[in-house]
C-alpha cells in the first residue's frame, strides 16, 4: 500500500505542472486587477466563534478594499479540504476546484507538498507584505513541521502549547512543570485531566509533547520515523501514557473531541487543566463569558512545543489570484495586529515587530493581552515540532493501543 | 321530443354485464323513459353499485364490463364521465365542505351559463324550490341532515344531468326524512322528465319508486 | 381510450420522472462506491479488481467492535422505538391527554436529529441540568461525577437519542394507520371480552397497524444503525460506530482511504441487511408469541400500572426533547454559568449579536432549498397520486425507488454521488442540491401525502365529475382545497426533512452551501455552547415555521367552515 501510495503521490505530482495563467505576485497590480470581483472560498476549521467573527471580519475588509468577496466554507476537520482537492483531482478538476485558501500545518501540508497539489510558485514569499514577517526570529515560518515551507503556504500566526487553570479551584504551585509532573498530578487527582482525541490536532500535539519530554536522543524527531525503532523510541511515551490513562478523566473511556470541548469541560468543573495552542485563549474565553474570569495560564519551564500556522493555495483553485490578496491582507500590520487582541482572538503575530513603523508598532504596543496571558518572557522557550510522520505514526499506535476505551 | 334512430328517448342498457375476476356480478338490458325509474335491488357486496359506476363512468378498472349506454340515443361509452352528465347522489350529501351553500351550487351551475348574476338567481331560486330561503351563505357542515340532503338534491339538479343516478341515497335518513325525501327526489325527477336508476336494498324504496324491478344477488 | 386533459397528460409522466429522480442518483452513486470497494477507480490509477480494500477495512484497529455497535445501537434503538411507540398508541389512544400529545408531535418531528441530540447532551450530561438541579442539594456534587455519559461505551446515549426521533416519527405514522381501521369499536368490543387495554389493543388491532408500518420501521433500522450526526455528538468515541469511522476515512487526506472507506460503506450496507433479515426472526417469534397468547384466552386485566408507565414514557420522551431544546435557548442567551448553579450567573444576547450576521446566509440557503425541494416534491407528489387514481402503472417500480433512499444507508451512495456530482458537471452548485435533497425529501413528502390521498372520500371528486367538472377542475377546486392542510403538512415534512439534511448537504455542497444544519454541526465539535444553542435554536425553529404555516393558512382560510376543521 505505502509503495503504491508514493507512486501514486510522484504520478500526481508529474501531472501537475503549473498552468501558464496562474498569477504571479511580484506584478502585485496585475495580481489585485485579476482579483477583484472574484469570490475566494477559504476552507477553514470553523469550531470556535471569536476565529469565525475575525474571518469575516477579514472578509469585509477585502471585499471594500479589494473587491475580493470572502466565503468562510467552515470545516471540522482540515482534512476535509484537502480531501475535496483530492476527490477533484480524481475526477479530473484540474482548474476551477471547490478550494481556494486553505488554513493549514503539519501533516495536512505534508501531505499536499507530497502530493503536488498545492500552487507551487513560491507565491507566498513574494507577498508584498512579506517584509514584515519574522523569517530569522520565527524560524517555523519557514520550516513547517520540520518539512521546508518553500514559499507554498503564507505564515499566518503563531502558536504555542499553554495550560490553563482555575486560580478558585487549585493553587498556581500546584500546577505541574513539566510531563512528568503531569503524570504525577494526574494520579493524585484522577478523573481531573484529559486531551483531545487524537488524530485531533491539539490532542496529538499533546502526544508530541510528552514524546519530546521522555524521547531519549530528540534529534531522532527530526527525521522521518523508523519503523524498525519505532517501538523502542516511543516506549519511554507509551509507558507514560499507559500510566495515565486509568487517571483521566471518565478513566480514558472517552475523549473530548477538540480543545474547545476540553474547555467546556473545565467550563463545566469536569476537569482542572485545559491547554490550548494559543497562550491568549483563556483571556479570550474570559471576554466571552466561556470561562470564570479566576482562570490563569501556565507552562511548563524545560520548553512547550511552538509551532506556526498557515494559509495555502491549492493547484486547481478558481481564485488564485483573490486567494494571494486575501494571504497578504492576512499578514498586513492592521489585520496581525486585530488578531492578536485577545477580544478578538488572541492570536500571536508572526511579524516582527520591532521593524515595523513605529504607527503599526503601536497597534501592538496598545493591546491589553489580557489578564490571564502570559507575557512572551513567561511563555518558556518553544520545542521544535517532530517530523510529521511522527505524528501520524503515533496516532495510529494510539488508536490501536487507547481506540477502544475498555 | 324526437326519436333517435330506432330508440326512444331516456337511458338504455343494452347488454350490460360487469364482472370481477371472471365472476359475472350483474347482466342487465333495460329501459328508462323520461320520468320513470329502474330499481336495482339486492344485499350489500352484490355489485349493484357497479351498474352506476358504469353508467357514470367512473368504473375501477378492476372490473371488467361490456355493453353500451344510451342516453336519448346518444352512446356514452367513450366519454369522461364529466361528458356524461349523470347526476349522482350517494347516501351521504358530500357537500363540499370548504364552500358554502351557495357555492356548492355555483360550482355545479353548468359554465355556458356566464352571466354572474343568472348563475346567482338560477342558484337562489333553486334553494328556494328546496325551502332553503336564506340558507346561500350557510356553512352546509352546520345545517341538519334534512337540509344536507336537499342541498346535495339541489346541487345535482342546477348540473343540468340528464339522468339521475341514486346510489342508496336514503338510507342514512331517519325514517320520517326518509319518506320525505324519497317523495321529494322521485317527484322532482318525474317533473323534469329524468330517467332515474335507484340502486337500493330497501323495499320501501323500490315500492315509492313504482317502475322496473331488477334483483340481483 | 378517453381523451387526456393537458395536465393529466403530463401528470402520467411524473411517476416515470420521479423514479428517475429517485434511482439515478442511488444507483449510479451505489455504483461509484462499489467499484473504489473493490480497488477499482482508475482516476486514481487502479484499474484491476481486488478484495484490498476489504482486507484493509478488518485490519483497523477494533473494527469489530465499531460494527458490533452499529448493530448492537440500531437494532436496539428500533426496538425500544417500536415497543415505545406502540406502547404510547396503546395506553394513550382516545384519553385526554392525547389530543395534547398528538399536537406536539409535528414540532418534535421538525427538530433535525442534530439539535435534538445536542439538546439531550446539555441535559443529561453530568454537568448537564438535571445534575445541576439537584446538585449540591441532594447528591453533594460540588464538580460533577466522573460518569461516562454520553458518549458511553454502549451507545445507550446513542440509542436514547435516537429513539427520542424515532418514536415520533412511528407515532405519526402509526396514527395515521389507526385513522383507517375501526379502532375505538374494535377496542370496545376486546375490553368488553374482559381483555386489558394493552392486551385488547395488541390483539385486535397492532397486526393491522403493523403491516401498515413495517417500511417505516425497516427505514427506522436503517437509519438508525447509520446515522452520522447524531452518533458523532452522543454516540462512543473510543471506538464510534461505523458510520462515524467511514466518513473520518472519507475525509482523510491519504487517498488510499477512500477505497477503505468504500469498502466500509459496503460493509455496512451488509450489515443493514443483516439488521433486516434479524429484525424479521424477530417478528416471526413475536408473533409466534401473540399467537399464543391470543389462543391462550389470557385477559391481563390488571394493566395499570404498565399503561400509566408508557404514558409517562411518552411524556418524558416529549419533554427530554422539547425541554433540551429550551435548555440550548437558554445557553444561547448565558453569561458566565458554572456548575453546580442551575441557572445561569448573568445573561447577554452577546451570541446572537455575534452570530446573527454570519447565520443570514446560511439561513437563506436552508430556506430556499427547502422552499424548493419541499415544493417540488410536494408538486411532483400531487400529480403521481392525481394520475394514480385511475389506473396503476408501474406501482411496484415506484414504491420500490421511493423506499430506496430510506433503506440504502447515506454513506453507500453518497460518496460515489460526490464524485458522481463533480464528473457530470453539475458541481456544487445548487441544482446538485437540490436533486440530491430531493431524493431524501420526496420519500417523506409522498408518505405523508399518500395517506391524506387515501383519508379523502373519493366520492367528493366523483361528485364533481358528475356535475360536469373536467378532472382538472376536479383536482384544483375540490380535491386539493379539502386536501390543504394536509398539502401543506407534507410540504412542512418536506421542508425540515431537508433542513436537517447534513451528509448530503455537506458532501454534495462540498461546504460551499453552507446551511444552517451543516453550520450547527461544525459548530457543536467544539464551539462556545451559547453560540451551538444559537444555532441549534434557529435549526429547530425554521422547521417549526413550516408546520405553523401548515396549521395557520387552513384555519383561516376556513375560518367559517366547520367541515374542514383539524380531525
Amino acid at each position: 500500500m505505502k509503495t503504491l501510495f508514493a507512486a501514486l503521490a510522484f504520478a500526481l505530482s508529474l501531472s501537475t505542472s503549473a498552468l501558464a495563467a496562474d498569477p504571479d505576485p511580484a506584478n502585485w497590480q496585475a495580481v489585485l486587477d485579476d482579483a477583484k470581483g472574484e469570490t475566494v472560498y477559504w476552507n477553514a476549521w470553523g469550531g470556535a466563534d471569536n476565529i469565525n467573527a475575525y474571518i469575516s471580519w477579514a472578509g469585509g475588509m477585502i471585499e471594500n478594499r479589494y473587491g475580493v468577496k470572502l466565503v468562510h466554507v467552515k470545516l471540522d476537520d482540515t482534512a476535509n479540504a484537502v480531501a475535496k482537492v483530492v476527490a477533484e483531482k480524481a475526477a479530473g478538476k484540474a482548474d476551477g476546484g471547490s478550494v481556494d485558501l486553505i488554513w493549514i500545518n503539519g501533516e495536512n501540508f505534508a501531505s499536499m507538498k507530497n502530493q503536488g497539489l498545492l500552487l507551487s510558485s513560491g507565491w507566498a514569499e513574494k507577498l508584498p507584505n512579506w517584509k514584515y514577517v519574522d523569517a530569522s526570529g520565527k524560524p517555523t515560518v519557514k520550516t513547517d513541521f520540520t518539512i521546508p515551507v518553500e514559499g507554498l503556504e503564507s505564515p499566518w500566526g503563531m502558536a504555542k502549547l499553554v495550560f490553563f487553570h482555575d486560580s478558585a479551584k487549585t493553587k498556581a504551585e500546584d500546577m505541574p512543570k513539566s510531563a512528568a509532573d503531569l503524570l504525577a498530578w494526574a494520579e493524585k487527582n484522577p478523573g481531573r485531566f484529559s486531551y483531545p482525541m487524537p488524530p485531533d490536532f491539539i490532542g496529538s500535539s499533546f502526544l508530541k509533547q510528552v514524546l519530546s519530554e521522555t524521547i531519549t536522543d530528540k534529534t531522532k524527531l527530526l527525521a522521518p520515523v523508523k519503523e524498525d525503532e519505532f517501538v523502542v523510541v516511543s516506549k519511554p511515551l507509551f509507558d507514560y501514557l499507559d500510566r495515565l490513562n486509568p487517571n483521566l478523566w471518565r478513566k480514558g473511556k472517552a475523549f473530548p473531541q477538540n480543545y474547545p470541548d476540553m474547555k467546556r469541560l473545565m467550563a463545566d468543573g469536569e476537569i482542572d487543566i485545559s491547554f490550548a495552542f494559543n497562550p491568549s485563549d483563556a483571556s479570550a474565553a474570559i471576554a466571552t463569558g466561556e470561562l470564570p474570569d479566576t482562570v490563569r495560564s501556565f507552562t511548563f519551564p524545560g520548553g512547550t512545543l511552538g509551532n506556526t500556522h498557515f494559509v495555502a493555495i491549492p493547484y486547481n483553485a478558481n481564485a488564485k489570484a483573490g486567494a494571494m490578496v486575501l494571504a497578504d491582507f492576512l499578514i498586513s500590520p492592521e489585520a496581525q495586529a486585530h488578531k492578536q487582541d485577545p477580544k478578538v482572538w488572541g492570536d500571536p503575530t508572526v511579524l516582527n515587530i520591532a521593524a515595523l513603523s513605529s504607527d503599526e508598532k503601536a497597534k501592538f504596543d496598545s493591546l491589553d493581552l489580557g489578564i490571564a496571558t502570559l507575557k512572551p518572557d513567561q511563555l518558556g522557550p518553544a520545542l521544535d515540532e517532530p517530523h510529521p510522520s511522527w505524528m501520524v505514526r503515533i496516532e495510529t499506535e494510539w488508536k490501536r493501543r487507547y481506540g477502544a476505551g475498555n | 321530443m324526437a326519436e333517435l334512430g330506432n330508440q326512444q328517448t331516456g337511458l338504455t342498457l343494452r347488454s350490460v354485464s360487469i364482472r370481477l375476476r371472471g365472476r359475472l356480478l350483474l347482466d342487465l338490458d333495460a329501459h328508462v323513459t323520461p320520468g320513470s325509474v329502474l330499481t336495482v335491488m339486492g344485499p350489500s357486496g352484490s355489485g349493484k353499485s357497479t351498474l352506476l359506476a358504469f353508467i357514470g363512468g367512473f368504473l375501477d378498472t378492476a372490473f371488467e364490463a361490456a355493453g353500451t349506454v344510451l342516453i336519448d340515443g346518444q352512446d356514452i361509452g367513450g366519454k369522461t364521465p364529466q361528458e356524461r352528465h349523470a347526476g349522482i347522489l350517494f347516501q351521504d350529501p358530500l357537500l363540499f365542505p370548504h364552500m358554502s351553500v351557495g357555492q356548492n351550487l355555483l360550482f355545479a351551475i353548468p359554465s355556458e351559463i356566464r352571466m354572474k348574476s343568472e348563475r346567482n338567481s338560477i342558484a337562489k331560486s333553486m334553494l328556494a324550490d328546496m325551502d332553503l330561503d336564506g340558507c346561500f351563505d350557510h356553512d352546509p357542515a352546520r345545517l341538519s341532515g334534512g337540509q344536507k340532503a336537499r342541498v346535495a338534491l339541489a346541487r345535482t339538479l342546477v348540473s343540468k344531468p340528464r339522468a339521475l343516478l341514486l346510489d342508496e341515497p336514503f338510507s342514512k335518513l331517519d325514517s320520517a326524512l326518509r319518506q320525505q325525501m324519497r317523495l321529494l327526489v322521485l317527484g322532482l325527477a318525474k317533473a323534469r322528465a329524468l330517467p332515474v336508476v335507484l340502486v337500493t336494498h330497501d323495499p320501501a324504496d323500490a315500492e315509492a319508486a313504482g317502475g322496473q324491478l331488477v334483483t340481483i344477488d | 381510450m378517453l381523451k387526456q386533459e393537458p395536465l393529466f397528460r403530463v401528470a402520467r409522466f411524473a411517476p416515470f420522472v420521479v423514479i428517475l429522480l429517485l434511482s439515478v442518483p442511488v444507483l449510479a452513486g451505489l455504483l461509484g462506491t462499489l467499484l473504489p470497494a473493490f480497488s477499482y477507480l482508475p482516476a486514481l490509477g487502479r484499474d484491476t479488481f481486488s478484495f484490498d480494500a476489504f482486507r484493509a477495512v478488518f485490519v483497523e484497529p477494533n473494527i469489530w467492535r465499531s460494527m458490533l455497535l452499529s448493530l448492537w445501537t440500531g437494532f436496539a434503538a428500533t426496538a425500544i422505538s417500536v415497543l415505545i411507540a406502540a406502547g404510547v398508541l396503546a395506553a394513550g389512544f382516545g384519553t385526554k391527554g392525547w389530543a395534547r400529545l398528538t399536537r406536539l408531535l409535528s414540532p418534535i418531528l421538525s427538530v433535525p436529529h442534530a439539535a435534538a441530540a445536542y439538546g439531550l447532551m446539555v441535559l443529561v450530561m453530568p454537568s448537564g441540568f438535571v445534575a445541576r438541579l439537584i446538585s449540591p442539594e441532594l447528591t453533594g456534587w460540588q464538580t460533577p461525577p466522573d460518569i461516562l455519559i454520553p458518549n458511553d461505551p454502549w451507545g445507550l446515549a446513542l440509542i436514547a437519542g435516537l429513539v427520542a426521533k424515532e418514536v415520533p416519527f412511528l407515532l405519526l405514522l402509526l396514527i395515521a394507520a389507526i385513522g383507517q381501521t375501526d379502532a375505538s369499536r374494535n377496542l370496545h368490543i376486546a375490553s368488553a371480552l374482559g381483555y386489558g387495554r394493552l392486551a385488547g389493543f395488541f390483539h385486535v388491532l397492532w397486526p393491522q397497524l403493523y403491516r401498515q408500518v413495517r417500511f417505516a420501521v425497516f427505514a427506522v433500522l436503517a437509519f438508525s444503525a447509520t446515522a452520522v450526526d447524531v452518533a458523532i455528538i452522543l454516540g462512543p468515541s473510543a471506538p464510534s460506530t461505523l458510520s462515524v469511522q467511514l466518513v473520518r476515512w472519507m475525509n482523510d487526506p491519504d487517498l488510499a482511504m477512500r477505497f477503505t472507506a468504500s469498502a466500509g460503506a459496503v460493509v455496512q450496507l451488509l450489515l443493514v441487511l443483516l439488521l433486516f433479515v434479524l429484525w424479521m426472526g424477530l417478528e416471526r417469534v413475536l408473533e409466534f408469541v401473540r399467537k399464543s397468547l391470543e389462543i391462550s384466552g389470557m385477559r391481563f386485566a390488571m394493566d395499570g400500572a404498565l399503561t400509566a408507565s408508557l404514558r409517562f414514557a411518552g411524556w418524558l420522551l416529549t419533554l427530554a426533547t422539547l425541554g433540551g431544546l429550551a435548555l440550548l435557548a437558554l445557553w444561547s442567551i448565558a453569561g458566565l454559568w458554572p456548575f453546580p448553579d442551575a441557572m445561569p450567573e448573568s445573561y447577554t444576547l452577546k451570541a446572537w449579536m455575534r452570530a446573527l450576521p454570519a447565520v443570514m446566509a446560511p439561513m437563506a440557503t436552508t430556506f430556499v432549498l427547502g422552499v424548493t425541494s419541499a415544493s417540488m416534491a410536494t408538486v411532483m407528489g400531487i400529480l403521481c397520486l392525481a394520475s394514480r387514481s385511475r389506473s396503476k402503472p408501474a406501482s411496484r417500480l415506484f414504491n420500490a425507488s421511493l423506499a430506496l433512499p430510506l433503506i440504502v444507508p447515506q454513506t453507500a451512495f453518497l460518496f460515489g454521488l460526490q464524485i458522481a456530482a463533480i464528473k457530470s458537471g453539475i458541481g456544487y452548485g445548487m441544482t446538485a442540491l437540490v436533486l440530491v435533497h430531493l431524493v431524501f425529501v420526496m420519500p417523506y413528502v409522498f408518505l405523508s401525502l399518500g395517506q391524506a390521498w387515501q383519508a379523502l372520500d373519493p366520492r367528493y371528486a366523483l361528485v364533481a365529475q358528475a356535475l360536469g367538472k373536467s378532472r382538472t377542475q376536479t383536482l384544483l377546486r375540490v380535491e386539493l382545497p379539502l386536501l390543504l392542510r394536509p398539502v401543506l403538512t407534507a410540504f412542512a415534512v418536506g421542508f425540515a426533512v431537508s433542513a436537517g439534511l447534513y451528509l448530503p448537504t455537506l458532501l454534495v455542497g462540498a461546504g460551499r452551501l453552507p446551511t444552517i444544519t451543516t453550520e450547527a454541526v461544525a459548530l457543536a465539535s467544539g464551539a462556545n455552547r451559547r453560540t451551538i444553542g444559537v444555532y441549534a435554536f434557529l435549526q429547530a425553529v425554521i422547521p417549526f415555521a413550516g408546520f405553523v404555516l401548515a396549521f395557520a393558512l387552513p384555519a383561516w382560510l376556513f375560518r367559517n367552515r366547520a367541515g374542514m376543521r383539524a380531525a
